[in-house]
């Protein structure tokens, strides 16, 4: 390792500003833009400061998000950056409006409702319901988690479009078999972004290049293993985050996991084999009990917005199945600490994350348990620390069940692979493994 | 696999019999279904060797290709299939209902529609592939075939695409819908044998159904259900006959051929209406006769498009096709697992070991409960149910009810055993619910987060409208002299 070298190394602030003026650069001069960002690269932050810089210049602008929380996360954040900005929200007739969304925008079912406001944000659902106009301009936010056929119903709304998302999440998906599409280009079953890129190859696609929320003990491990050719860095250099407890512990296992947690970012609270149901009532309790001993252990934070004090709004637990989620609600979590499988968890961010790994206690590893996207949320939620508590012996069953799926013509290869990424997040947390304390 | 699927299949090695995974049946089954083996020549993929039809178990229709390499051999078997499967279409387009709809003209639709019950996933892909292969022909121009073999082509693509959507029971395989009500012994891989699969079902007397299903495994007593043939056969019997007709081509080495399929196709035409009984055995469960509706409408549509000269089903869909189906067929999915709960407390009980459904006994009601004020004054009648079931749903998740159907509650509170539901829809829309709304105290209610509702998906754009975004409006079609041709071929 050689010394940065001062001067002509780049800071990541000014790295990220060159790539946001490059995207706002290319605007107007392609029908569509795509920017991949990396989990917490400030994807949030280009939407707003690109809405304001369109709606600057005077033309009306749709915003396109996937969900109710994350249309009213955009209004709170744009009435925040452009207070003098009309914003509009459609919604259905059934929405209650939030505390955090009133008086920033004007709520109505239909377009008339809004009056005239220079921006309007709904979900793509509600979109797909407003006909008869034309807007010049688009944002469409989580845009691989967008599913094309949703575009499909919205895309005429639109002359020219923004696309923004994190290619490493969770894809879209059915409940019913799409084999019969695998191949075509416009298979409604593979997200917007990928089904536009194939029909408009020439588009520019930019890469936020820094991770604001990830330290820099995440940030390299979950670039290497779901970020393979399009790597990012962490915001803040090493020893800059830190997380101490003001309670001392007593060296139990689950003491010494989260003081691993603490020291290096990542800790591997590993159980002993076993193949298990999937709500293993013995990981549930594990995962209940270090997010208890974590509050009781008064964690604080060092970071580049202060010293603070880990509150329980601050943790989140995560799993892949929503009877995981319901089994370790049960088993008794501190109040305030989010639990939530990976689809929910998707666009938070926390201090802390503790998680139920995917592959723990299983016998088989199915293409649902190896997508990568689901790991990749789990393991990217946290500004701090993971804890994640598995059972041994995930290597060899990855080793028994190689991705084999059938090879359909016509699909693009897609990476990162789930049964390499989930290797590579292994192979680092084997060193920050913490052995369980023997289950009474 | 569920919890409780592996628990029968657990007990059905056990006792050595197949346990029931349901108490009714979910597919409808028709008072005349068709029968259909083909059996395909090894290593091709849409080569039809021989196949036996018919709707009468007694009088199987044996149908055979002497030597399937020849291709007007292969068309003049299609054109054989289709004087079975056309007549038999026809005859069911005939007696219509008229079908008074809410806001929109009433229309006529069939009382019935064609069931083609084939062995297996296999004998499924392959009414696929010879549909594909046969609909794109012409009755005039280059390699002209008889003009029933495009018609015949249609129905089976028709078929074949309804077969995908959850719930339609058009086009059964055999070895599917019995292992929809039955678990065995075995694996699944194993079930997609028509022979053991029944074997374990319905043992011959004296034997138990583990040791009916190994010797089902033998292909010289059982042979395969197609559409592969046996190796053994295919060395032994097969090519040896083949070989014989194609040196001298006369109707007595044809007749070898047939012979010799004949013994591959006769087991298995017994076995299918002995799995057929089997499954008219089991009640229907209520929702069949409305998922049959919707075949029989999609039938009758099909029947319209077909009298009106439309173009054979194009190879892939268009960019708004393939969404429009796919809304429709995740319409169809949903449905299709309400239905099967509600119908059925066997499946019912799966999704109570889910935590997304749950029994209990109510035991406090408010049913004149309201919300809101003034006009807004709502009737949200409340009940308390006491439940040992691992309920694991969230506060505001929607639940409907097999007692009541087309009723809506609402989770308000889960604790400790008691959960507290608001009915939301579905008591009537006065002042007070209607009697026999709200349960009583007492009362033994189940509700579960599964819906049949149907919710219109917002409109898509029409195909000479697709965005930028999907490629933009598809070239129209003109009809080709190539259009049968396939890259591979």
């Amino acid at each position: 390792m050689t010394a940065p070298m001062t001067g002509k190394d780049v800071s990541p602030g000014l790295e990220a500003a060159t790539v946001v003026d490059a995207v706002l650069a290319d605007l107007p001069r392609h029908r569509g833009v795509v920017v991949d960002s990396p989990p917490g690269a400030g994807k949030s932050t280009l939407v707003v400061r690109a809405a304001g810089h369109l709606a600057a210049a005077g033309e009306p602008l749709m915003i396109i998000a996937q969900t109710n929380e994350q249309v009213d996360d955009l209004i709170v954040r744009l009435a925040a950056e452009h207070p003098g900005l009309p914003i509009g929200r459609l919604s259905a007739a059934d929405y209650l409006v939030p505390e955090r969304v009133m008086g920033k925008a004007s709520v109505g079912t239909k377009l008339p409702e809004l009056g005239d406001p220079a921006v309007v944000v709904a979900t793509a659902d509600k979109w797909a319901w407003v006909g008869d106009r034309r807007w010049p301009w688009a944002i469409v936010d989580e845009a691989y988690q967008m599913r094309s056929d949703k575009l499909l119903r919205i895309a005429g709304l639109f002359e020219r479009a923004l696309f923004v998302g994190d290619p490493g999440q969770l894809d879209p998906f059915s409940i019913v078999e799409g084999e019969r599409w695998a191949g075509l280009s416009w298979d409604p079953l593979q997200s917007a972004v990928a089904v536009l890129l194939r029909h408009n190859p020439g588009l520019p696609v930019h890469r936020l290049p820094v991770s604001w929320r990830l330290p820099a003990t995440a940030a390299p491990v979950v670039s290497e293993a779901f970020y393979p050719f399009t790597g990012f860095k962490a915001g803040t250099g090493p020893g800059e985050r830190r997380l101490s407890f003001a309670v001392q512990g007593m060296r139990t296992a689950y003491d010494l996991a989260l003081e691993e947690a603490a020291a290096s970012g990542w800790a591997l609270y590993e159980l002993p084999s076993r193949h298990t149901v999937r709500t293993d009532a013995e990981a549930v309790q594990a995962v209940a009990v270090l997010a208890t001993r974590l509050l009781q252990r008064a964690p604080l934070t060092f970071s580049e917005r202060g010293e603070r004090p880990v509150t329980p709004e601050r943790i989140a637990v995560g799993a892949a199945h929503r009877d995981q989620v319901a089994a370790i609600q049960a088993a008794g979590l501190p109040a305030g600490v989010t639990v939530d499988t990976a689809n929910r968890l998707q666009g938070r961010e926390y201090d802390v994350t503790i998680i139920l790994h995917p592959l723990s206690g299983r016998r088989d590893a199915t293409a649902f348990h190896l997508e990568s996207g689901r790991l990749c949320v789990l393991t990217s939620r946290h500004r701090h620390a993971c804890v994640v508590v598995a059972r041994a012996g995930i290597p060899e069953l990855l080793d028994a069940h190689p991705s084999a799926d059938s090879v359909q013509l016509n699909v693009p290869v897609k990476f990162p692979d789930g049964w390499e990424a989930n290797q590579a997040v292994l192979a680092h947390l084997a060193k920050h493994r913490v052995e369980a304390a023997p289950f009474r | 696999m569920s919890t409780l699927a592996a628990l029968a299949r657990l007990r059905a090695l056990q006792t050595g019999t197949a346990k029931r995974l349901a108490t009714v049946r979910h597919c409808h089954l028709s008072e005349r279904p068709m029968v259909f083996i083909p059996l395909r020549l090894a290593g091709e993929a849409a080569a039809p060797l021989a196949a036996m039809a018919g709707t009468d178990p007694a009088r199987p229709r044996l149908l055979v290709v002497p030597q399937p390499r020849d291709r007007d051999l292969r068309f003049a078997f299609t054109a054989e299939l289709a004087e079975i499967l056309l007549p038999y279409v026809e005859g069911l387009q005939k007696a219509t209902e008229t079908v008074e709809r809410r806001g929109a003209e009433p229309y006529e639709r069939c009382l019935d529609a064609p069931q083609l019950i084939v062995p297996n996933r296999g004998a499924v892909a392959f009414v696929h592939m010879l549909g594909r292969s046969t609909r794109f022909r012409r009755a005039e121009g280059p390699y002209a075939v008889h003009p029933s073999v495009p018609v015949l082509g249609r129905w089976l693509t028709f078929l074949a695409q309804r077969a995908q959507y959850p719930g339609s029971a058009v086009l059964l395989a055999a070895t599917e819908a019995l292992s929809l009500h039955w678990a065995t012994g075995q694996s699944m891989l194993e079930d997609a044998n028509l022979a053991s699969l029944l074997g374990w079902i319905d043992p011959p007397a004296g034997m138990t159904g583990a040791s009916a299903a190994r010797e089902a495994e033998d292909p010289l007593v059982w042979p395969p259900a197609g559409p592969a043939t046996d190796p053994g056969f295919d060395t032994e019997v097969l090519v040896p006959a083949i070989r014989a007709y194609e040196q001298r081509p006369t109707e007595r080495a044809a007749a070898r051929v047939g012979e010799a399929v004949r013994t591959q196709l006769e087991p298995t035409w017994g076995l299918m209406w002995r799995a057929i009984d089997l499954l008219g055995g089991l009640p229907a469960g209520p929702g069949t006769a409305a998922r049959w509706e919707a075949d029989r409408a999609s039938f009758t549509n099909f029947t319209a498009q077909l009298a009106e000269g439309g173009p054979p089903q194009p190879k892939r869909d268009g960019a708004v096709g393939a969404a429009s189906r796919l809304a429709r067929m995740e319409r169809a999915q949903a449905s299709y697992d309400a239905q099967r709960a509600y119908d059925d407390p066997l499946v019912m009980a799966g999704h109570r070991l889910t935590g997304e459904a749950f029994t209990g006994t109510v035991v406090a009601t408010d049913p004149d409960h309201t919300e809101g004020e003034g006009r807004g004054r709502k009737l949200r009648p409340l009940l308390t149910i006491r439940t040992t079931d691992p309920a694991r749903l969230a506060p505001g998740a929607r639940l409907g009810t097999p007692e009541r159907r087309g009723q809506q509650a609402e989770v308000v509170e889960i604790a400790g055993g008691l959960v507290t539901l608001k009915i939301i829809k579905g008591m009537g829309r006065g002042k007070a619910a209607t009697p026999g709304a709200v349960p009583e105290v007492g009362e033994r209610v189940c509700y579960a987060a599964l819906s049949d509702e149907f919710q219109p998906p917002a409109s898509l754009p029409a195909p000479e409208d697709t965005p930028w975004t999907h490629g933009g409006p598809p070239p129209e079609h003109v009809p080709a002299d190539e259009d049968p041709e396939e890259e591979w071929s």
